[in-house]
């Protein structure tokens, strides 16, 4: 019996690619929630917006760490890189504009990623662990000596931010235009990543992090992958940084530091790597928590963060998302089982 | 003259910094190249002996070699529960995990140190043995460096002895080259690693107390030194003593010296020459085949 040439889309396996990508309903919620949030909680719109710029950038840790598993210490390097762009264009005058001053921030961030990438991705391990964090020391330092360019450690203040498009003024003090600004740009980004975490360049992301011998083998280029994933998931941080410098109008050396590649990389594994929501549910989770207990208690919050850790590696690996489908498949297998 | 007095006291001030860098850092080198654990922990258990030694000395009043010593006891003591307790339970997991357990508790160390003794920095009160300048024919030095350069040379040569001479040390080096083989050979793995980890981490006491004088002692001091510490073990090389030691020499005397003459940019100096030397060497200056 010889089978049916299928067309390939009708392919069993094409199908299930398909069906994988698929828009489902309660992807809408955080677009909702987000909304929902801007009507409701208008004297938090600061906060949301660092909220929403803390998921972009969780996102681009995401696709290095959690699709390629780029284990890296120093991706604040990239968000670093973003801000100061911003940042310096606009406060010699050079680029002011909004959204192309975003794509600036993009380009030059996706620069570095693909130098440093290029270099450093020959190593794996504790090696290029240290290459990563370096890097971002090296950068840290420079700004830090730079200080007639950069600020140095007091950095560079009130940024002149002209209004977007033309049309609607950034304020700091009654933040409209940076929430809804932010929330565009993280929706294009997710956009963005979703769309590149399904395609077969993502798919071999994923073949690379679970068995690169074996895409070696079966002829992946797995070098030029991960370099240009770098340089994305830079390109997409460098964006957060920009983000983040255009709505503080400011920008200084906290945009790159270990405190903040810390940070983040504890938001993506709260919520858990690897999967496109654990960015959104550890940046909500970790940043609300923060935003009420980190000023009142600092250290006893840092105590707290420190044995989240610890329980996580232990026994959580995959976050909230992760316990959370836990518990879903246990209850359902409870539920089947008579 | 004027210069080589000048070269000369350079010289010693980085060596005995450097002394206390491989002090602190030898112990990581070998759990990491023993073990296979990212463990950013480490400056952390420098900074418990630091603060144990501080601690004995100041309120019950004991001499600075036995709170040494002392406190090398308690925090090797105390890193065989967390070896037990939790770190053995990494050895499997991946580099991720392995680095988000230690992220997570260095924070729980600071956390805890900033609660029960508070934020600011600790001093050390040196015996009158070990203050004042020491005559060296040439010139005048501290003395507490000379005798910093003395134990550090002291202990080199025991671990070098250790290392190359025991069967303890032998055993180890067996378990770093293959582990499986050595496993197979009826080496008593989980043993070695339990008791490598508490001599590491007690000596990193000693490094902690010994160092008060050059890297301060505050609750920041697990996360202010962690970079530091490990680009010595990655430029010593993973699990090579002598190695640490040149590496600890090398950047101690280089950081030194670039802090005198070049105060602004001698930290990039460092984290070029690393990146660098790691792209060029990624098994470190001194280690052996990556392996």
């Amino acid at each position: 019996m010889s089978a049916p040439t299928l067309a390939s889309t009708e392919h069993p396996a094409a199908l299930a690619l398909a069906r994988r990508s698929r828009l489902r309903p309660w992807e809408a919620l955080p677009w909702v929630l987000a909304i929902a949030f801007y009507f409701v909680f208008p004297r938090y719109l600061g906060f949301g917006t660092d909220l929403l710029i803390s998921i972009l950038f969780a996102l681009s840790l995401d696709l290095a760490l959690g699709y390629a598993g780029i284990v890296t210490l120093g991706h604040a390097a990239f968000f670093g890189a973003g801000a100061y762009t911003v940042g310096m264009l606009a406060k010699y005058g050079i680029w002011t504009e909004p959204v192309t001053s975003l794509a600036l921030a993009a380009g030059m961030a996706a620069l570095l990623g693909l130098a440093s990438g290029w270099v450093l991705l020959r190593t794996t391990g504790l090696t290029l662990l240290m290459l990563t964090l370096c890097t971002m020391g090296l950068l840290e330092e420079l700004a830090n000596m730079g200080a007639q360019y950069t600020g140095g450690y007091d950095g560079l203040d009130n940024l002149p931010i002209p209004p977007l498009f033309g049309l609607f003024e950034f304020n700091p003090l009654y933040p409209k235009t940076q929430f809804l600004y932010s929330l565009g740009v993280l929706f294009l980004g997710f956009v963005f990543v979703r769309t590149l975490v399904y395609s077969p360049f993502g798919q071999s992301l994923t073949g690379i992090r679970e068995n690169m011998l074996r895409m070696h083998a079966v002829g992946a280029p797995v070098r030029r992958r991960l370099v240009s994933c770098y340089a994305i998931s830079a390109a997409i941080a460098g964006i957060a940084g920009g983000l983040w410098a255009q709505t503080n109008a400011y920008v200084n050396l906290s945009a790159l530091g270990l405190d903040r590649a810390a940070t983040i990389l504890i938001v993506l594994v709260l919520g858990g790597y690897g999967r496109l929501y654990g960015a959104f549910v550890g940046a909500v989770a970790y940043m609300t928590l923060s935003h009420f207990l980190a000023k009142a208690y600092p250290t006893a919050w840092q105590l707290g963060v420190g044995l989240l850790l610890m329980v996580i590696a232990l026994f959580a690996r995959n976050g909230i998302i992760g316990v959370w489908d836990g518990l879903t498949r246990l209850i359902r297998a409870k539920r089947t089982s008579p | 003259m004027i210069f080589g007095v000048d070269v000369a006291s350079m010289l010693l001030g980085g060596v005995s910094a450097g002394m206390v860098l491989f002090i602190v850092s030898v112990g990581l080198s070998v759990t990491m190249g023993l073990m296979g654990v990212v463990n950013l922990a480490h400056g952390g258990f420098a900074m418990i002996g630091g603060y144990v030694i501080v601690l004995l000395m100041r309120q019950w009043g004991i001499g600075f070699l036995p709170a040494l010593a002392l406190g090398f006891i308690i925090t090797a003591l105390v890193s065989v529960v967390f070896e037990r307790l939790f770190y053995s339970r990494l050895y499997r997991s991946s580099e991720l995990d392995q680095v988000l357990f230690t992220i997570g508790l260095v924070f729980v160390m600071i956390a805890s140190v900033t609660l029960r003794i508070g934020p600011e920095n600790q001093s050390l009160t040196l015996p009158s043995a070990l203050q004042g300048q020491l005559d060296l024919g040439f010139m005048h030095y501290r003395t507490y460096s000379i005798f910093l350069i003395g134990v550090g040379v002291l202990m080199v040569i025991g671990l070098w002895f250790g290392f190359e001479r025991t069967r303890m040390g032998a055993q180890i080096r067996a378990a770093v080259d293959n582990r499986r083989m050595a496993e197979s050979l009826g080496i008593n793995i989980s043993r070695l690693f339990t008791i490598t980890f508490a001599f590491g981490s007690g000596m990193a006491a000693l490094g902690g107390g010994l160092g008060v004088e050059f890297l301060g002692l505050d609750p920041q001091y697990p996360l202010k030194y962690l970079v530091l510490f490990l680009i010595v073990v990655a430029v010593g090389g993973l699990g090579r003593v002598t190695g640490v030691f040149y590496a600890a020499l090398i950047i101690g005397v280089l950081d030194f010296a670039l802090k005198q003459y070049l105060p602004q940019g001698g930290t990039v100096f460092i984290y070029a020459l690393t990146i660098l030397l790691l792209l060029w060497r990624p098994q470190g200056l001194f280690g052996g085949k990556a392996g």
